[in-house]
């Protein structure tokens, strides 16, 4: 990594142990910058683990007598595949889409776009990192502790999940560690979202109205908007599920429950209650992963296309629209819980509501395509990527959004499909674009493009080889959570497909490993960025590469225009910087633009 | 256009300071690159009551779903009637947080001081009263997992005298030492706000566990 920023306010005195030097710097860093690759990193680890259970399933599902790594025994019980399952899903819903697109990019550059010196509260800023890296130890923990990790699936459905060890190894402390930890992220992601909704508000640079604020901060503004409302909710639903747990309370626990033949004590509580809180969390979570890709890629679609954003509003509002049509769905993951159909009508309408502003930005990013001068680098195929793996999971989830759909699919690969290439997919290439295009300012060095490249290709393909099966799997009746669908006849026939998803995990994995190469090649030995590489306007682009502790050398920008005022009629250069003022033409100063 | 009337009424609404000086700046970022300016914490403070406000809002959406399922195993509790002088001591801190808050614009710096303690001491006697609150569920063989009516109660008001310690905390700081970042006008301002919130909150527990038991 080459010189890395100075945590702000970071006064040294002789002597100071460099070890110390470090740890301030590094480690118990309130430079948001620090705390952006912070997260960053720790959502790599998150995503690698992922990664590895998803793969564990992936192989068992198609050689379920095979031995296995990483599992007890050498050989998946159907349990075991109920605990890789559970902390897949929570690993990669909360410690890799929560954490990398918002709080490791929105950490490094919503100050940075907006033209701030730092987040408004530097230290909660510390204290959010700290509780969600806490969050993933105890999380991990799961792993080891007797019984292992918990089966009840990432949405921890009650009773299940709140009945304790008799229901199940991993239902113990397992179970207890996951709830703990939910808790603990719940707390950390609060407090980073006040940060953020806080710093967009109130730390802007003078002229940078809302209207001129990056399509990105718009994400992340809204996104912790999103993050401050759903957290809390997920936060009592866990503290109430806990009680029920440890306290022996029954908000949860329904009446006259037997589990392996013993008739639970406490009772009269509703299962539905637990569907209800979380899912008010879970659906604007989905958004949460989303929203900041949608940002980024509107962004890089920009740039690359050296164009404006078409309906640069337009976009602004369909942000806002779908962060607040997100709060009225929850009920679409709960068709199948016996609902009056009247509701189940009611949540779908609002559903297939969120369409409308969903084709808004499909259709403007088109538009900013459309006719552009396109400049196809790593960071804008993945973007476009991203745009592809948006539009096939949004159409599946059309159909998933009928009540009478959803019930034949619900159980089924058809809703795995789904909401991997909607949510994770599309997410995770948000990152990836995210990672190519900033990369250069982070670390104030290149990616290889060819290796991106490659990357690519092998992803975007690999990708749509795994999860367009996985629809046809899902409507001819495959089991989702199934551990071993061998012993089905009528599944059987379905085994050459899985085979072939299985192989095409595999292909896809290893294709990570390209981009793991050249990412942490590029941190040593990438050739040295300039400061603006892509010929970026938002105002991170005139900070240094990478850009020093108070982002701008002490010369803070004004800002005169939009965001994104590329290719305009008459300038000398195809891009107007936000901090150029009006009357100078941005092709004829350097001196103007650049404060690093 | 209705939309551009609404962005205009969301750029007035962002920041304190306006882009002065900026000769193309349409009353934009409230920032003045000067450091952190004072709104930000009171922003950060409304923020936090908004996501408190959330916290509660599903406990009360909780109490109300499983207080109202068919076939309720709901019983009703005799409320300790302590909770009346809890009620009034809490609104009653409110006032005498007005008070300082008053004398302080007036540059009394002595009265301000006096005042602000007696509201962080109201605030330790509703605590204790709460605490007496409990103790009394207990004499009645009313423990937290006894009914779901008594779980409630538990969770509701323990979850409250948790922010109400942390509102305490922060009368304390305030009232004892300079701030670091914030001037004494902002530091009170956020203590008062969030002190103001726990007063409303309280009565709205209140309410619910009176009407509701």
């Amino acid at each position: 990594m080459s010189s890395p920023s100075r945590a702000a306010g970071d006064t040294i005195h002789a002597p100071v142990g460099a070890l110390a030097r470090f740890l301030r710097r590094y480690v118990f860093s309130t430079d948001h910058k620090i705390i952006g690759l912070q997260y960053f990193f720790l959502a790599l680890l998150a995503v690698t683990v992922g990664m590895i259970l998803s793969l564990l399933m992936r192989f068992h599902l198609v050689w379920p007598a095979a031995h296995l790594p990483f599992v007890a025994g050498g050989i998946m019980t159907p349990e075991q595949y109920l605990a890789v399952m559970t902390m897949h899903g929570t690993i990669m819903v909360f410690f890799v889409l929560t954490t990398a697109p918002q709080s490791a990019f929105g950490n490094y550059f919503l100050p940075l776009q907006i033209g701030a010196p730092d987040m408004a509260f530097p230290r909660l800023n510390m204290l959010s990192f700290w509780l969600i890296l806490l969050a993933f130890v105890v999380m991990m923990a799961a792993f080891v502790v007797p019984g292992g990790a918990p089966i009840s699936g990432w949405t921890a459905y009650t009773p299940l999940s709140g009945l304790g060890e008799i229901a199940g190894p991993g239902e113990g402390m397992g179970q207890s560690l996951w709830a703990f930890s939910i808790l603990i992220f719940c707390v950390g992601s609060l407090l980073g979202s006040i940060n953020f909704i806080a710093t967009t508000i109130d730390m802007r640079a003078p002229g940078m109205t809302l209207m001129r604020m990056p399509l990105t901060v718009w994400a992340w503004f809204v996104t912790a908007i999103l993050s401050l409302l759903a957290f809390a909710v997920l936060f009592a639903a866990g503290i109430l599920l806990v009680l029920d747990r440890v306290a022996g309370t029954s908000f949860f626990m329904p009446a006259g429950l037997v589990v392996n033949g013993a008739l639970q004590t406490n009772g009269g509580g509703s299962p539905l209650l637990w569907q209800h809180l979380f899912w008010f969390f879970g659906h604007p979570e989905v958004y949460i992963a989303i929203l900041p890709g949608m940002g980024v890629v509107s962004h890089i679609l920009a740039n690359f296309s050296r164009k404006p954003v078409f309906g640069y509003r337009a976009m602004a509002f369909a942000i806002c629209a779908i962060g607040f049509l997100g709060f009225l769905v929850w009920g679409h993951h709960m068709f199948v819980s016996g609902m009056n159909p009247y509701s189940g009508l009611t949540f779908s309408l609002l559903t297939v509501s969120i369409g409308v502003p969903s084709a808004v930005k499909t259709f403007n990013w088109l538009g900013t395509l459309w006719g552009g001068r396109i400049q196809f680098h790593s960071p804008m195929l993945f973007a476009i990527g991203f745009v592809s793996f948006f539009v096939t999971g949004g159409l599946s989830g059309i159909f998933l959004a009928q009540p009478a759909v959803d019930t034949t699919l619900h159980a089924t690969y058809y809703v795995v499909a789904h909401f991997h290439i909607v949510m994770g997919v599309a997410a995770i290439f948000g990152i990836l674009a995210a990672t190519y295009y900033w990369f250069p300012k982070m670390f104030g060095r290149s990616m290889n493009e060819s290796l991106g490249k490659i990357h690519f290709w092998l992803t975007f393909v690999g990708v749509y080889c795994i999860f367009m099966p996985m629809h046809f799997v899902g409507i001819a009746g495959g089991i989702r959570r199934y551990a071993d669908s061998t012993g089905a006849a009528y599944l059987a026939g379905l085994q050459p497909l899985h085979r072939f998803m299985t192989i095409a995990a595999l292909v896809t994995a290893a294709a990570q490993v390209i981009f793991f190469c050249n990412l942490f090649r590029s941190l040593r030995r990438g050739a040295p960025a300039a400061v603006n590489p892509w010929n970026g306007t938002t105002l991170e682009w005139i900070a240094g590469s990478p850009p020093p502790a108070d982002n701008f050398s002490g010369r803070f920008p004004s800002v005169y225009r939009g965001p994104y005022e590329y290719s305009v009629p008459g300038a000398a250069s195809d891009f107007w910087p936000q901090n150029i003022p009006p009357g100078l033409n941005p092709g004829e100063s350097t001196e103007q633009r650049y404060a690093g | 256009m209705p939309a551009d009337s609404v962005v205009e009424l969301l750029e007035r609404g962002g920041g304190s300071h306006s882009g002065g000086g900026v000769p193309c700046g349409d009353g934009g970022g409230g920032n003045d690159n000067q450091g952190t300016p004072q709104s930000v914490y009171i922003t950060g403070m409304i923020l936090a009551l908004g996501g408190i406000l959330m916290f509660f809002m599903a406990l009360i959406s909780a109490w109300v779903v499983r207080r109202g399922f068919p076939n309720s195993d709901w019983q009703s509790i005799e409320l300790p009637h302590i909770l009346g002088l809890n009620t009034l001591i809490l609104t009653a801190s409110s006032f005498t947080l007005v008070r300082s808050r008053r004398l302080l614009v007036r540059g009394s710096e002595a009265d301000y001081r006096h005042w602000w303690g007696v509201t962080a001491i109201l605030g330790m006697f509703f605590l204790v009263g709460q605490i007496i609150a409990w103790r009394q569920m207990f004499a009645t063989r009313l423990f937290l997992a006894t009914n779901p009516a008594s779980s409630f109660f538990y969770v509701f008001t323990a979850a409250h005298a948790l922010h109400v310690l942390g509102g305490i905390a922060a009368l304390v700081v305030v009232g004892s030492r300079p701030a670091q970042h914030l001037t004494l006008e902002t530091a009170t301002r956020v203590a008062a706000i969030y002190w103001h919130f726990l007063a409303v909150l309280w009565l709205l527990i209140f309410t619910i566990l009176v009407v509701g038991r």
